[in-house]
């Protein structure tokens, strides 16, 4: 690649016939990035998406789909679809709350490089790890599970039984604590940037002309924050329907459909199942299409007030 | 401007804008800050848990479990993870090879030659935040049993599927740094002044860009060190998949070894904020003091 660079010529030399063939030569630059982005990005994506329309056979088939009319998996669908929204929505909620009280602060103090650090890491990089956390908070033996035992005496508390099921944990309705914990930060980090917006010529022009600082929140920052806000909620969205790693540290099998892809890949009981992997997959990246879809419209709207 | 409006009025002024009050921020921050601390405080006490504790006494506590990660007896059954965190490194830095030679030259490529391809980069980098990994590692596996054929099945070809899955994060600082500095007039000026394109790239355009460059690496690292979806998908021993797995047979080491990567990722990337504020700190007092002493 350094090569096409090097024999490359000068931008201000613009020849004729000399220069086009060295100007193939440059597109060539261009080619192991192309080759790797198909290999790994391209080819994989269309063969998971593709490989719910074959039989195990490899004869082309829609008997798959038979699998989003199992009442198990709609049911996980909803599942997780209801998980996400929840979770974007009450960590959007909270997430705007730290960026407002991080309003003013220097962006290069510690504090917000110590929050903005802090959320990258449990945004980014918890997954397993952050399951671990709640074990060992809300877990059965957990921290706050054996101090409500060992102070309260509440010995069926919902973190050692909820719904006759076992720890809430370990179950679906469960997982809501955790994925709040990576949701907020992610809200703190993608939110940020739209209330930093919010120019104080605003404000003053606000006071100006007669207003109070409701008037300022219900007449200018909601408004002009409203675009951003629902933007960042659908991006929350999406991060929690994708995630696989806290789930599947928690919770052993089934539930949200992510597991339910490891499952139908890795079972060895019923011949043929991989491909159904497949239809999942497209069930996901139909929701995950919708939902970028919306959020690249309302960015257009979000991004009017950000230059 | 932030720091203007701060100390411009003194403590009484009125406020007109959205910043909150000091009392407020201090309110909201501590409350969340104590509710986020709790878990990593749980990690913490939990680490430090030594047996059952006796009915109505205190749990007893010790250094126990710290001591035993280092204890040669117990060399097998950490094996695993300490396999899987070696694995783990490989692939990490295969995966900042992949962003430093494929994706770099690419990105400085069509900055310099080809602006008009600026948005399709743009969107082949972004696309894998869309997709799902999940998804993607259902088209990984057939393609995998390829790359088997080729390398043989070591975790290190991981680095492959996560260098896709890495793409956005590397992307986005690598691009910003670009996006400040006018890397067309500098090589030009290079050229002009006899460079040849190699001094051009080496001395001109890379010091130009370490920043992003710097902050991509770190950010590459730290994503590859917390990646799971694949490497459980594909069956590799990675340490995220070790941690999982020798939760199983010793959860107290897979708390301390969480606990450890976690305080690293948060220094790794503290660091990169730092990085981040030498700039704002370099380029920002000009703009920013002249509304202070109009």
């Amino acid at each position: 690649m350094t090569a096409a660079v090097t024999t490359a010529p000068a931008t201000t030399t613009r020849g004729a016939g000399k220069t086009s063939r060295r100007r193939s030569a440059v597109w060539l630059g261009l080619t192991p990035f192309a080759i790797y982005v198909l290999l790994f990005l391209a080819i994989p994506a269309v063969l998971a998406v593709g490989s719910g329309f074959f039989s195990s056979a490899g004869a082309f088939t829609f008997a798959n789909f038979s699998a989003l009319a199992d009442p198990v998996i709609t049911g996980d669908l909803v599942a997780t679809i209801v998980l996400s929204l929840v979770t974007a929505v009450i960590g959007a909620i909270i997430g705007a709350i730290i960026c407002f009280a991080l309003l003013g602060t220097r962006p290069d103090g510690w504090l917000r490089t110590t929050i903005d650090s802090a959320s990258s890491v449990l945004a980014q990089f918890g997954g397993v790890m952050l399951a671990f956390a709640f074990v060992a908070t809300i877990g059965q033996q957990g921290f706050i599970t054996t101090w409500l035992v060992s102070t309260f005496g509440w010995t069926d508390n919902p973190f050692v039984i909820f719904d006759n099921n076992g720890p809430l944990l370990y179950q679906v309705i469960g997982l809501t604590i955790p994925y709040l914990y990576f949701q907020i930060p992610l809200m703190v980090i993608v939110f940020m940037p739209a209330m930093e917006g919010l120019k104080a010529t605003w404000g003053e022009a606000n006071a100006t002309l007669g207003g109070t600082r409701f008037t300022y929140w219900t007449r200018i920052a909601f408004p002009i924050l409203a675009p951003a806000f629902f933007g960042s909620v659908i991006l929350l969205f999406a991060n929690a329907f994708s995630s696989y790693a806290t789930a599947a540290a928690l919770i052993s099998q089934g539930g949200i459909l992510p597991l339910d892809i490891k499952s139908s890949l890795t079972s060895e009981t019923v011949i043929g199942r991989a491909n159904q992997a497949g239809v999942l997959a497209l069930a996901m990246v139909v929701v995950m299409i919708v939902v970028m879809v919306v959020y690249s419209a309302l960015d257009k709207r979000a991004s009017r007030w950000r230059s | 401007m932030s720091t203007v409006q701060q100390k411009a009025p003194r403590a009484r002024a009125p406020r007109y804008g959205a910043e909150p009050s000091k009392a407020t921020r201090r309110v909201i921050l501590i409350v969340i800050g104590v509710i986020f601390l709790i878990p990593i405080a749980a990690m913490v006490q939990f680490t430090l848990r030594i047996g059952q504790p006796a009915p109505g006494q205190a749990q007893p506590l010790g250094i126990q479990h710290y001591l035993d990660v280092f204890n040669p007896a117990n060399e097998q059954t950490y094996d695993p993870l300490f396999q899987g965190i070696q694995n783990s490194v490989v692939i990490a830095l295969f995966t900042v090879l992949i962003v430093l030679v494929l994706l770099l030259p690419t990105m400085i490529l069509v900055e310099l030659k080809f602006p008009q391809l600026r948005k399709v980069l743009e969107f082949i980098c972004l696309v894998p935040i869309t997709i799902p990994s999940v998804v993607l590692v259902v088209g990984f596996i057939p393609v995998y049993s390829t790359v088997a054929q080729i390398f043989g099945s070591t975790p290190y070809t991981l680095a492959f599927g996560i260098g896709v899955i890495v793409l956005p994060y590397a992307y986005r600082p690598i691009a910003a740094n670009l996006a400040g500095v006018d890397v067309t007039t500098l090589s030009e000026a290079g050229r002009s002044l006899g460079a040849g394109w190699g001094s051009v790239l080496w001395r001109v355009i890379l010091p130009n860009l370490r920043r992003g460059i710097l902050s991509a690496i770190f950010i590459t690292i730290a994503v590859v060190l917390g990646e799971y979806t694949i490497a459980s998908f594909l069956s590799q021993n990675t340490f995220q998949t070790a941690l999982v797995l020798i939760q199983q047979t010793d959860p107290y080491v897979g708390v301390i070894f969480a606990l450890f990567a976690l305080l690293f990722a948060f220094v790794l990337l503290v660091v990169i904020g730092r990085f981040g504020s030498v700039r704002r700190t370099r380029r920002a007092p000009r703009p920013r003091k002249a509304p202070v002493n109009p």
